[in-house]
Formats: C-alpha cells, sequence, structure tokens
C-alpha cells in the first residue's frame, strides 16, 4: 500500500483544514557505523568484506548451543573514541542486554544490544544534538529468492552470517533537523569525522554505514512534537533526501485530509519513490529487553578513557600531514603509517630507537610498511580449516592488538639498526631482507645475526671481482650478447653472483663489476 | 578383578595406573562395557546414559584436536595441562557440548545433533587426562529435579528402581552410585547436582559461580548455571574440581580461582564454625522424618569431630528464594532456548501452511518449538516470557533480581559469624516415579535447600549422611544385604571460593559418617 492505515478525525473545532506549508518537519536520526575491528563484536572471527558466504563465522556467530559472547575490547575503544568525537559524556559503567525477537538473521534469537544504561549519553555534532551511542552486533545478511525481494512473497530466503556479529556503533540524533537536505548535509558531516576519527569506512554502499529517519509533522511555531514515523534504511544521501521529503510530503496529504498520522516503521522504496508500511505500533516487538547475563558491565577505567583521548590526540589526516611536514616523507607512505596506527606507532618508536648509523627516516617507513609489515600479515590470526571457523583471535579483551608489528619479536630498535646498516651499505637489501626473516622468528639482534651468519655486505674488493668473472665465463653466451649491446642479458651472470654470495653483495656493485668486465 | 577395578575410587584409580598397577585401557573397557550394558537395557536397566564411547581412546591425555575456539590463552592453557588423571574414564552430562558425540540436552530438539566443538570444562578434564566414557540422561534442558523431563526417558534410582534419581543431573548421580561410571560430570542451575547427589547416596559439588567455564554447556539460566562433579566420595570430587576450574577467555563471566584446590586431608573439625539456618522448614512441606534423624545425627558427628554447631543464624530471606529462582531462571531460560527455532540446526518441523506459495516462517517456528519441547519446557519459556513483558518487567525481575542480593546479603552476614552451614539438601529421600509429576510446585520445593546457594553463587557440597529407613525399599540392586532404606544427603554451603575449606569439612564428616558408597552397585 501506498499509504497506510490511517485514523479519520474532525476537523479541527470551528476550521477547515490547515492551510499547505503551514507545516515544520521534525527529523531525527540513527545511524549504524559498521566499526573498523579486526574481527567480530563477540567472537574471533574476522569481519568479512565479500568473502564467500558462511566462511567467516563460528559457534559463537552461529548462536551454537552453548557458546558465549566476550566483548570486543577494541569496539569499546572505538565507541569511546566516536563519544569522545561527539562531546558525549562517557558511562563509567554500561551494560550489554538482550533484545529479544525471533527472525532467521538472529541465530541466537535475541540480538545483543545496550538498552538504557548506553556506552555514551549526550554531546553534538554541530547544530545537532546526539542522544546517545551504544554499541551492538549486526545481523546476517537474508537474501531472498524470488520475484518480490523481501521476505513476504519470495521463494526461499538464504542466511550468509559472515556479516552476524559485527560491531555496530548506534548514534542516536536528537530531532534537531528540519529539512531533507539538512538532513543529508549534517549525515555527510558525521560520515567526514568517523572517517577522520578512522573508526569506521562508513561507506553507505557497502552497508558499513546505515542510516533510518524519524519524522513528524507539526504545526509552525508550536513546541510539540506530532505523531513520528520511522522510516529505515535510507542507505545513500541522494535516498535519504527523497525517502525523507517522499514521507513528508504523505504526512502532509493526511493531515491536508485532516486525518492523523499513524505511528509505524516505514520503507522507502527508492525505484518507485513510495513508502510502504512494515508495521505499526500494535505489530510492534515485545523486546523483552534485560541484561545480558553472559556479559559482564562494560567498566571504563583511566587506562581506556586515556587510550580514547590519546586516539583523538592526533586524527589520522593531521599524522601524516605532520610525517609529511617533518620527516618528508611520502604522501602514500605517510598516510599508510596513519591510517594504520599501529604502524604509525611502530615506526615512531623506531625512529626514535637511536640506532647507529640512524636509519633515513623515508628507508625506515618503507621497511615498515613494505617489508615488515606484509610479512606479519598472518600474525596472531591464524585461521582453522574445520568449518567450526574458530579463528585464534587477535582482539582479545585485555586489549591486545593483532597484527601489530610491536607484538611480533622484531622490536623498534632492530629495525632501526637493521634499516641504518642497509642504508650505510653494510648489508647488502637483500641480505637485510633474510636477517628480517630471522627477526621474525627468532628475535634477536640483527648485526649478531649479520656477523653469525657471515651477511655482511662484501666491499667491490678483489673476492667479488673474481665471483664476477667466474660468472661471465660460466655464461659466455650471456657475456656476448651484452657485449652485443643487450643490456638486459646480464641479468643471468649477476643471478649467478647473488647466488654465490647469498644476496651479501651489493647488486649495483654487481652490476658496474660485471658491465666493467665486459668493458661495456 | 573386576570387583577389585570397581572397588577404586577415582582418585585411587589414577594412582594405580600412576604406579602401573592398573592399565588404563583395560580401565576404560572394563567400565564401557558396563556402561553399554546398561545403555543396551534401555528402562529394563537405569537409563543412564543417551551415548556411550564404542572404543577406548588413544593414549589418555592426548591432544587428538584443538577445539576451544577463539582466544589465545585458552589454547596455551591446553597445551601445559599435564595427564594427571591418568586415564580415568569420565561420565559427562548430555547438556555439555562434546565434539564426538550426540550433545541433545536431554531434548527431541537436539536429537542426534553434534556439535563441532567441546565444552571447555570437557576439554580441561580430557587435557588432564580423562577421556569422555559416555554422556548422561538429564531432565530436558535441566529443568527438572527427577531426570523424568528427558525426551529419552527416564532414569531409575539404582537403590530402588521404582524410584527417581533426582535431576537433573540424575544420569551423572544414578552412574556413579550404580558403578557405571567411576566419576561423573554434572551442572547445578539451582541445585541439580547437589539434589541427584543426595538422592543417590553420592557426592555433589556446586563450585562458586564462575569457577568453572560455562562455554559448551547448553544454556539453562546464564547467570546461575555452573558445571561440578558427581562422585564416590570427597577426594574425587577435589581431584576432578582441580582439574576443571581457572578462567577461560571463552567465558566472560569465568574467574581465575583465588586458590589452588587441594586434595582434602582434615580428620578433625576443631575451631569449625558451622550454622544451621532457623528458617529450616520449607512452606507447604516439611523435612521427612527420617531425613531429619540422619542430618541431625551427622551434627552431633560434626561436634564429636571438634565443629561448634551454632543454630541461632538467620537467613531471613532465604523462604522467599524458591519464588525469586522461579522468575530468574525462566526468563534466562525463555531467552536462551529462543536459538531453537528450526533454522540452524536441531529439529525442523515440517510447516503445512503457505503464505503467498511460500512455507510460512512463523508457522515453521511455532510447530517446531511445539513438536522439540517438553511440557515443563514450554511451561518455564511461558513464565520467563510473561515475566520479561514490557509492564511486567520491574514486578516480577526486577523484584526477583531484589531478592536475590537480599539473600547474598543474609549469607554474608551469617558467615561473618559462622565458617560453613549446613542443611539437609532436600527435604525427602528418593520419591517414586511419576509421584510430583503433576505437581510442578512439589516437584519445585525438593530445591528449596539448595537455591538459595545458587542465588548467591556460592558454593555448596551434598555428602550421604545415612540412610532414613522411613520408606521401605523396593526393587534394590543387590544392595538388600546392606540393610533397607534409602539415602540422605547433608549440604554443606560456604563463602565464595570457600571450595578447600569445604572439602576439607566434607572429607572429616565423611570419614565419620562412613557411608558405603558402594551399596547400590549393580
Amino acid at each position: 500500500m501506498s499509504e497506510p492505515a490511517t485514523t479519520p478525525t474532525q476537523p479541527p473545532e470551528g476550521g477547515s483544514p490547515k492551510q499547505k506549508d503551514s507545516y515544520e518537519a521534525v527529523i531525527g536520526l540513527e545511524i549504524h557505523v559498521q566499526l573498523a575491528t579486526v574481527t567480530k563484536m563477540f567472537c574471533g572471527c574476522e569481519l568479512s568484506f565479500g568473502e564467500p558466504p558462511n566462511t567467516r563465522t563460528c559457534p559463537v556467530c552461529l548462536g551454537l548451543p552453548g557458546s558465549l559472547p566476550v566483548a570486543n575490547a577494541h569496539a569499546v575503544h572505538l565507541g569511546l573514541v566516536i563519544g569522545l568525537a561527539l562531546g558525549c559524556e562517557l558511562a563509567p559503567r554500561s551494560v550489554f542486554h538482550r533484545k529479544n525477537y525471533f527472525y532467521p538473521d538472529l541465530p541466537k534469537g535475541y540480538q545483543i544490544s545496550q538498552y538504557d544504561e548506553p556506552l555514551c549519553r549526550g554531546g553534538a555534532l554541530g547544530e545537532v544534538r546526539i542522544r546517545r551511542v551504544h554499541l551492538e552486533e549486526d545481523a546476517a545478511k537474508l537474501i531472498h529468492v524470488g520475484s518480490s525481494g523481501r521476505i513476504h512473497g519470495s521463494d526461499a530466503s538464504i542466511v550468509d552470517f559472515n556479516r552476524g556479529g559485527t560491531p555496530l556503533a548506534e548514534i542516536v540524533t536528537e530531532p534537531d533537523l528540519r529539512t531533507p537536505e539538512q538532513a543529508s548535509e549534517w549525515l555527510k558531516l558525521l560520515r567526514t569525522t568517523l572517517r577522520q576519527l578512522g573508526v569506521s569506512d562508513v561507506n553507505m554502499e557497502e552497508g558499513s554505514l546505515r542510516c533510518d529517519a524519524n519524522i513528524s509533522l507539526r504545526p509552525a511555531c508550536s513546541a510539540e512534537l506530532g505523531t513520528k514515523t520511522e522510516l529505515k534504511n535510507v542507505n545513500s544521501f541522494r535516498f535519504i533526501e527523497r525517502g525523507i521529503r517522499a514521507e513528508i510530503a504523505r504526512q502532509e496529504r493526511i493531515l491536508h485530509a485532516g486525518r492523523q498520522v499513524v505511528q509505524e516503521t516505514l520503507h522507502y522504496d527508492p525505484a518507485s519513490d513510495r513508502i510502504t508500511s512494515l508495521r505499526s505500533k500494535e505489530e510492534a516487538h515485545d523486546y523483552r529487553y534485560f541484561p545480558e547475563p553472559d556479559l559482564l558491565p562494560v567498566a571504563i577505567d583511566q587506562h581506556m578513557l586515556a587510550a580514547a583521548r590519546q586516539a583523538l590526540s592526533e586524527l589520522p589526516s593531521e599524522r601524516a600531514a605532520r610525517f609529511q611536514r617533518q620527516l618528508a616523507l611520502s604522501l602514500e607512505t605517510a598516510q599508510l603509517l596513519s591510517f594504520r596506527s599501529e604502524l604509525g606507532d611502530y615506526f615512531e618508536a623506531a625512529l626514535a630507537a637511536g640506532a647507529d648509523p640512524a636509519p633515513p627516516a623515508q628507508a625506515l617507513a618503507n621497511w615498515v610498511t613494505g617489508e615488515l609489515a606484509p610479512r606479519l600479515g598472518g600474525y596472531g590470526r591464524e585461521h582453522d580449516d574445520r568449518g567450526g571457523g574458530s579463528a585464534v583471535a587477535d582482539e582479545p579483551v585485555d586489549g591486545g592488538v593483532g597484527g601489530d608489528p610491536v607484538n611480533s619479536r622484531v622490536t623498534p630498535a632492530a629495525l632501526a639498526a637493521l634499516v641504518g646498516m642497509t642504508a650505510a651499505k653494510q648489508v647488502s637489501v637483500g641480505a637485510a631482507r633474510q636477517v628480517l626473516d630471522r627477526l621474525i622468528a627468532e628475535g634477536g639482534d640483527p648485526r649478531a645475526i649479520v656477523e653469525a651468519e657471515g651477511l655482511a655486505a662484501m666491499d667491490g674488493g678483489d673476492e667479488l671481482a673474481a665471483i664476477v668473472a667466474a660468472a661471465i665465463a660460466a655464461n659466455a653466451d650471456a657475456a656476448q650478447r651484452v657485449r652485443e649491446g643487450n643490456a638486459k642479458a646480464v641479468g643471468p651472470i649477476v643471478g649467478q653472483v647473488m647466488r654465490q654470495t647469498r644476496g651479501r653483495a651489493d647488486g649495483t656493485e654487481v652490476a658496474r663489476l660485471v658491465n666493467e668486465q665486459l668493458g661495456v | 578383578m573386576s570387583a577389585e577395578v570397581l572397588a577404586l575410587s577415582a582418585a585411587q584409580a589414577s594412582a594405580a595406573i600412576g604406579a602401573g598397577e592398573l592399565d588404563a585401557g583395560e580401565l576404560f573397557s572394563f567400565y564401557r562395557e558396563r556402561a553399554e550394558a546398561d545403555r543396551e537395557a534401555g528402562q529394563e536397566g537405569l537409563n543412564c546414559f543417551t551415548w556411550v564411547a564404542r572404543e577406548a581412546p588413544g593414549k589418555a591425555g592426548t591432544r587428538v584436536r584443538e577445539t576451544v575456539p577463539h582466544w589465545p590463552d585458552t589454547v596455551r592453557m591446553h597445551e601445559s595441562a599435564g595427564s594427571s588423571l591418568a586415564g580415568v574414564p569420565l561420565a559427562v552430562k548430555d547438556l555439555f557440548c562434546t565434539e564426538d558425540a550426540p550433545s541433545q540436552s536431554g531434548s527431541r530438539m537436539l536429537e542426534g545433533y553434534t556439535p563441532p566443538y567441546t565444552a571447555s570444562a570437557v576439554a580441561r578434564l580430557r587435557e588432564a587426562g580423562a577421556p569422555l566414557l559416555a554422556k548422561t540422561n538429564q531432565d530436558e534442558f535441566a529443568m527438572g529435579s527427577s531426570t523424568e523431563n528427558s525426551a529419552f526417558g527416564p532414569t531409575l534410582n539404582p537403590w530402588d528402581r521404582t524410584r527417581v534419581p533426582g535431576g537433573s543431573s540424575g544420569g551423572s548421580a544414578a552412574a556413579v552410585a550404580a558403578g557405571l561410571a567411576p566419576w561423573a560430570l554434572g551442572t547445578d542451575t539451582g541445585g541439580s547436582i547437589r539434589q541427584p547427589a543426595s538422592l543417590c547416596g553420592v557426592v555433589g559439588l556446586k563450585p562458586t559461580y564462575g569457577s568453572v567455564s560455562r562455554y559448551g554447556m547448553i544454556a539453562f539460566a546464564s547467570s546461575l548455571d555452573q558445571a561440578g562433579p558427581l562422585t564416590r566420595d570427597v577426594t574425587d570430587a577435589a581431584l576432578m574440581l582441580a582439574h576443571m576450574i581457572g578462567r577461560d577467555a571463552c567465558d566472560a563471566t569465568s574467574l581465575a580461582h583465588p586458590q589452588q584446590i587441594a586434595l582434602p586431608s582434615a580428620e578433625r573439625l576443631d575451631g569449625v564454625r558451622i550454622g544451621v539456618p532457623a528458617e529450616l522448614e520449607p512452606e507447604g512441606s516439611s523435612i521427612e522424618d527420617g531425613v531429619r534423624r540422619c542430618f541431625h545425627r551427622a551434627l552431633a558427628l560434626a561436634e564429636e569431630l571438634g565443629a561448634q554447631v551454632n543454630t541461632d543464624i538467620s537467613l531471613p530471606h532465604a523462604p522467599y528464594g524458591l519464588s525469586a529462582y522461579y522468575i530468574l531462571a525462566p526468563a534466562e531460560a525463555s531467552s536462551n532456548l529462543a536459538r531453537f527455532d528450526g533454522v540452524r540446526y536441531g529439529l525442523r518441523a515440517a510447516s503445512s501452511s503457505k503464505v503467498e506459495g511460500a512455507t510460512d516462517l512463523l508457522d515453521m517456528y511455532t510447530r517446531t518449538r511445539h513438536d522439540g519441547f517438553g511440557r515443563e519446557v514450554k511451561r518455564r519459556i511461558m513464565l520467563g516470557t510473561y515475566a520479561l513483558s514490557s509492564g511486567y518487567y520491574e514486578a516480577y525481575y526486577g523484584r526477583a533480581q531484589k531478592v536475590r542480593t537480599k539473600i547474598a546479603e543474609d549469607f554474608a552476614t551469617a558467615f561473618a559469624s559462622v565458617d560453613l552451614i549446613a542443611t539437609p539438601t532436600s527435604p525427602g529421600v528418593a520419591f517414586a516415579l511419576g509421584e510430583k509429576t503433576a505437581d510442578p510446585w512439589s516437584m519445585y520445593l525438593s530445591d528449596y535447600f539448595t537455591v538459595p546457594m545458587s542465588l548467591a553463587g556460592i558454593p555448596a557440597i551434598s555428602i550421604p549422611c545415612g540412610l532414613s529407613d522411613e520408606h521401605a525399599r523396593a526393587g534394590a540392586n543387590g544392595a538388600e544385604a546392606n540393610g533397607s532404606g534409602l539415602p540422605v544427603g547433608l549440604q554443606l554451603a560456604g563463602p565464595a571460593f570457600s571450595e578447600n575449606k569445604l572439602l576439607d569439612a566434607a572429607h572429616a564428616l565423611e570419614r565419620a559418617i562412613a557411608f558405603d558408597s558402594t551399596a547400590a552397585h549393580v
């Protein structure tokens, strides 16, 4: 139906229906933000970004009998960062509740959310006041097979639990917005803010930022609020404006006709620009909220507050700018180090380690982002292939952060020393990579490894010259082609030298010697 | 040979294996055959088991594969655990998830369900060297005090096959009492370990809430459920508990126990202050005379051992415990059992109703839950749903929580003047099958003495303290030679984390009482 059931009422006493344009819209938003954690809200599964369905699941996020939730400390941290950024009051103690209802995308039969004791209250962004920010878990994804695209009338519905349990922060505003354009503009401001905080991808198309709008009309200049409706999932800036506009128009038609708006939950279909009813107040669920007995209340301590403030003290974009300005890092490297703050932290610790010879900042940054981080890609994220999905969590509730080089065996000082030696040509790049592999596996002092393994760079002395001469002799064809002007043919010769020296020789020096001996 | 093996407690068997006098594989086969015979006999036997292992496991304590997911410190814990239980096989209540065996929680809803992971408590005991022998029968989803609410038929009491073993851990208690398992794991929500231990003449311990991980226990009431041992004697209970406790990163409500659990050695109770609460007589019922006589004999023995018995303590809110419990536990259960909806696992009823040509979801939910749950489970889901409903929450759930707080405060006050509190475990001995099934409240009353400790989260143990000669025993299993009468349990409770003190006192009393825990062996 395009207009839900309404209740006829008498026209206002002694008057005709109200004049057109005499109503003011009152709009509040509820925004769900998927938090940029590594793992889910209550289990160790990694978040999913387009993986095959039901591959990022475990007994907890499938709601298997006997499984229990454990709150993700990093999600709490990100919630606090949002709260601080929006000027909220942070609750010293907040409580998870169970919101009970049956639906196939909700495997436990309840959603773990926060109710009357949320993580954050109050606050404002721009001219819009924030009512609360709370944490909860996302539902799984339902795909309805058939023409309707909705659960009613579909041939079948299939469930992908990859999304189930993704951490969400729900941000609820006060009804301080007045027009569709204003709502859309403010949401853009919120999105930019959240993106700068690094708490979420805030991508509406991919669903990491989702918005519902509460809309009511009241006579202009009236302070009383009219009956509101809730418009679900207006999930692009364009649809938010169009959806709210359509709903305002619908309510105006009802009021102009002298009828009353019914409190209900509505769905906006952008294709037809029509609004349909999902459920009315009478059909509303009784969610039977009660405190989640499987979780302890979230108690915010000084350490968590300090960490949240720290995260706020310098936004990623500010840090990237500082890296460019003070250390002359390239834009790309500076952004990489800033947007993955654990890499930035590690980089700054290495820079401050006082290695001698000192590593150049750009070289050190390249080693952190291009050599160390990729090698640690799987660090702390052991997957198993048993289908039970029991990943070893990298975000235990005690605040540990996985994939973080600071948790590896490579100390910042060791990497600084290694990069310093490389820059001073005391070890070749190839040898330094071997040393790094050893450091990752066993830890230790790079200089000691270099000495023990005989990996110190060869200078361009007689030993190297002799190896080069032997390599030329062994690759006579290649040597001939180089002499004939085919510079690329030098490859096999250089390769043999590098193999024989196990990477100790400097590649540039080897190439120079080869060319010298071949007289080109 | 077999009589000698059967006579060994779990601790003795473990020591004998350690000393090379007994082979762990032979011990396993011995109990496996006994358990399998009972399983095959069905209602002709005691019906203790829902599943029995087919063969002995490999080397005891070997890590087959890591099954507890998620958190690194759990993994480390398992790797470091030794094999100190030496291969003494363990019977486990059906509601513990076990990767290799059906885990059905006594319900048709989960008939044949085999989980993809193993409960932390079972995994810890397995790593410590106690392989899984069998899964034991129970009241459906642990809701009941007689094991009559099992979808797999009632378990019978080995002391008298016309009577119930208590519940909900009735299969575990009966298996230990009948010598069909050396020891067993149970769970206690309002008395589900202690009451069946009492009715079957074995030892049952409910630890401090949080001491043992709940991960992998199919939940009844999350804020009350706690795993614990059912054993032949107090030493076995201590031995099992020592290998179960500890913080588990998979259970946010689990705690690191501040003490190592020691094997009890006390023989005297000198200086131990034992309180007997004034609020002993339950409303609408009373303690049976035979139970009262055994209880008072146990108190007299305690005094002979040097204890000071103080009958002047009060738990003024304890009489409201049962009422509060029957709000809180069903409320949590109504939510915990919502996941059994037919979508992902367990029973799914066929739906005949179609909406616009497709299967009607609501109809599928309704039929599945109608067919899958038994009467008592439905009763509690309805009670709990009502108690949490909008407009009733404060009047029921809110008030019950306040009573719970008051009861915890009562215990704290009492423990300022006494070390332990003693009560009968249950007001009566094992009752006849079918005697209380038509009257839920009379069934609930058998947990009158055990529920307050559950609400307060404190540890409590039930030990056999004699036989009540009030009831004639019918159809006993070769136990006539040991005289007549049915076992009575003595409950001792202590403050949170006082397990060592509790076990020591129970040990001293156990020696003095000298109850024959093998009298009902089949």
